[in-house]
């Protein structure tokens, strides 16, 4: 394929769609029921006759349902979508070839049913309304939404971080739905680091005054607590090796220290920018639920019992497992424990660890290894 | 029909029954596993160490894990694979035994290959010269050799008679150490073939009786 074929913009729409229209709610793994649910979600590529050519990508924690190109509503220098360097027509995941859905999580702001979003009951945002909801509660709500869409088989299932949660909650839940999967930068359960960081996020949003338990739209949001959330976000995503290239201990447009407490370092500055620019487009409240989801999240015990990994037995799914060397937040170790628990279950698991400076985001990084890692990988699962 | 692979692997490629599941250990780039999928339509797993053949090795489509082989072994439930195959590794293994009762629980059936320690042009090395041997089979000195292991082909049948392995299949062959040319050596093995080639299977009460 030429270059100059892909240089044409790949243009895209978001849709949506509602479902558990009351009295048919979803129900919740809480216990909770929640409708009606809508999902925003994005397709690219054309789905096959035979309807055997999808591959779902599944989002990490802030991310959305534009994972490749440009809405028609972008303005002139707008970015493309998140993983624009591996969807696309030729990349990694081939659109030319890939029917490719990416549908924004239950519980965030950019689309689908949230705590941002009206709640029949009141006609008012839920807020804290809003009930728990789980990685397991995402999937089943990505469930639906594909069989609205009528497809009944996914060639893989990619995501990494929050995404490669859903990736292998996936396996668990629709075993035989699974062709293939591909979590990247993940684990099978947060470590108590994990936790502690999230905790620390949450508390800053919590501890604003304008965090108001909740009740904040319409009125000044608690915008200064979001923006340290996402300060310490972008630390646990970085490494010490990547801060050390990026910043070292280099000042901000300043010879000298202010001796004061200014953005003296371009450390701060970076955090100080990463925070307010993220006040911009995301919900406090979403990151609370999606965080505490997470937390949550642990399926050692579902894929280390015989009685539920019989399931994921029968269905045999090839497994793709990628870790970064320099990601701290979910280390090599604990892709290692994923990969020995597929194992010991008799799965068929390839893992590779990638070595990187940029820590946990390294799987957002464009980067050719991984590309062709994936491209290689879809195409001998495509070709089985 | 294997040519275009070393001489050892085509012998090894030879022996492995088409539709069974094959674990390579150290399956570099995946030259075997390859030809094994396409031609004997096996199930197939490589370990790798090295991230950039594993990642290769995936990126052809194929099942690979990278990692190092004597603890990525220890995972997989007893009788997993029908052969595991270990080439021209053992000589570089700490503990050779234990990593082969490990590979003859997961395993079926073993497939070893291993360089010939008592070559005669190692012995006479050894006899005239009186300096640790080097060839195109062992090219290093003796402080930087990778192999510390030092094995015969004799050694390894009376290794096996002792620790309870029956040898099925054994071939010698003479070749150079990534030669895709070779021969297969009949008489005085031990003194005139440079690699030995065994499929092994964990002796038990039952299969003694025949």
């Amino acid at each position: 394929m030429t270059a100059s074929k892909h240089q044409s913009r790949l243009v895209v729409k978001q849709h949506f769609y509602t479902f558990a229209e009351p009295p048919r709610q979803m129900l919740l793994e809480s216990g909770a029921r929640l409708g009606p649910v809508t999902i925003a979600y994005e397709t690219y590529g054309q789905l096959s006759a035979t309807r055997d050519n999808v591959i779902l990508v599944t989002h990490a924690f802030s991310g959305d349902s534009h994972v490749a190109g440009y809405l028609a509503t972008d303005k002139e220098g707008a970015k493309p979508g998140w993983w624009d360097s591996l969807v696309g027509p030729g990349k990694g995941i081939n659109t030319d070839r890939y029917f490719v859905i990416c549908s924004n999580i239950l519980g965030s702001c950019m689309g689908s049913t949230g705590p941002s979003s009206i709640n029949p009951a009141t006609n008012k945002p839920f807020g804290l309304d809003f009930p728990m909801v789980t990685i397991g509660d995402m999937v089943d709500a990505q469930k639906a939404l594909l069989d609205h869409l009528q497809i009944k088989s996914l060639l893989a299932v990619v995501g990494g971080s929050v995404g490669g949660m859903q990736v292998l909650e996936w396996c668990i839940r629709y075993p035989k739905m699974v062709r293939s999967a591909v979590p990247l930068a993940t684990t099978m359960r947060h470590s108590a680091l994990a936790i502690a960081f999230n905790e620390v996020a949450r508390q800053s949003i919590m501890a604003d005054p304008n965090w108001n338990q909740g009740d904040y739209y319409g009125k000044k949001g608690p915008d200064l607590g979001l923006a340290i959330a996402r300060m310490i976000g972008h630390v646990t995503y970085l490494s010490d090796e990547a801060m050390r290239q990026k910043f070292g201990r280099r000042l901000q447009n300043k010879k000298d220290f202010s001796f004061g407490f200014d953005a003296d370092f371009q450390v701060e500055s970076y955090l100080r920018y990463q925070g307010s620019k993220f006040v911009r487009r995301f919900d406090a409240n979403s990151l609370l639920y999606i965080t505490k989801a997470a937390d949550y999240f642990d399926l050692v015990d579902n894929l280390t019992t015989s009685e539920s990994i019989r399931d994921l037995s029968d269905a045999a799914i090839k497994f793709l497992v990628i870790s970064y060397t320099s990601d701290w937040l979910y280390p090599t170790y604990q892709s290692r424990e994923l990969v020995q628990a597929l194992k010991r279950c008799g799965q068929d698991v390839s893992f590779c660890e990638i070595k990187a400076d940029c820590g946990h985001d390294a799987f957002l990084i464009p980067d050719k290894r991984l590309s062709d890692l994936i491209r290689g990988f879809l195409k001998g699962v495509a070709n089985d | 029909m294997t040519e275009g692979m070393r001489f050892d692997l085509q012998i090894i490629a030879s022996w492995i029954e088409p539709e069974s599941s094959v674990l390579d250990l150290g399956c570099g780039s995946g030259t075997l596993l390859s030809w094994l999928k396409k031609h004997k339509n096996i199930h197939g797993t490589g370990i790798e160490q090295d991230q950039e053949k594993a990642a290769d090795c995936i990126a052809r489509g194929l099942t690979v894990l990278q990692g190092d082989l004597s603890v990525e072994v220890q995972d997989y439930p007893d009788n997993s694979f029908d052969y595991v195959i270990l080439s021209q590794t053992l000589q570089q293994v700490y503990e050779p035994a234990s990593l082969l009762s490990m590979l003859a629980r997961i395993g079926k059936r073993v497939i070893v290959s291993f360089p010939n320690f008592s070559h005669y042009t190692i012995r006479m090395q050894l006899l005239i010269r009186g300096q640790a041997p080097k060839n195109e089979q062992l090219p290093y000195s003796w402080y930087d050799t990778p192999n510390i292991r030092v094995i015969t082909l004799e050694d390894f049948r009376r290794f096996s008679r002792e620790v309870g392995y029956r040898i099925i299949k054994e071939v010698a062959i003479n070749t150079h150490h990534h030669d895709k040319q070779g021969h297969i050596v009949h008489w005085l093995t031990n003194l005139r073939a440079t690699y030995g080639i065994f499929l092994i299977e964990k002796r038990t009460l039952e299969k003694d009786q025949y």
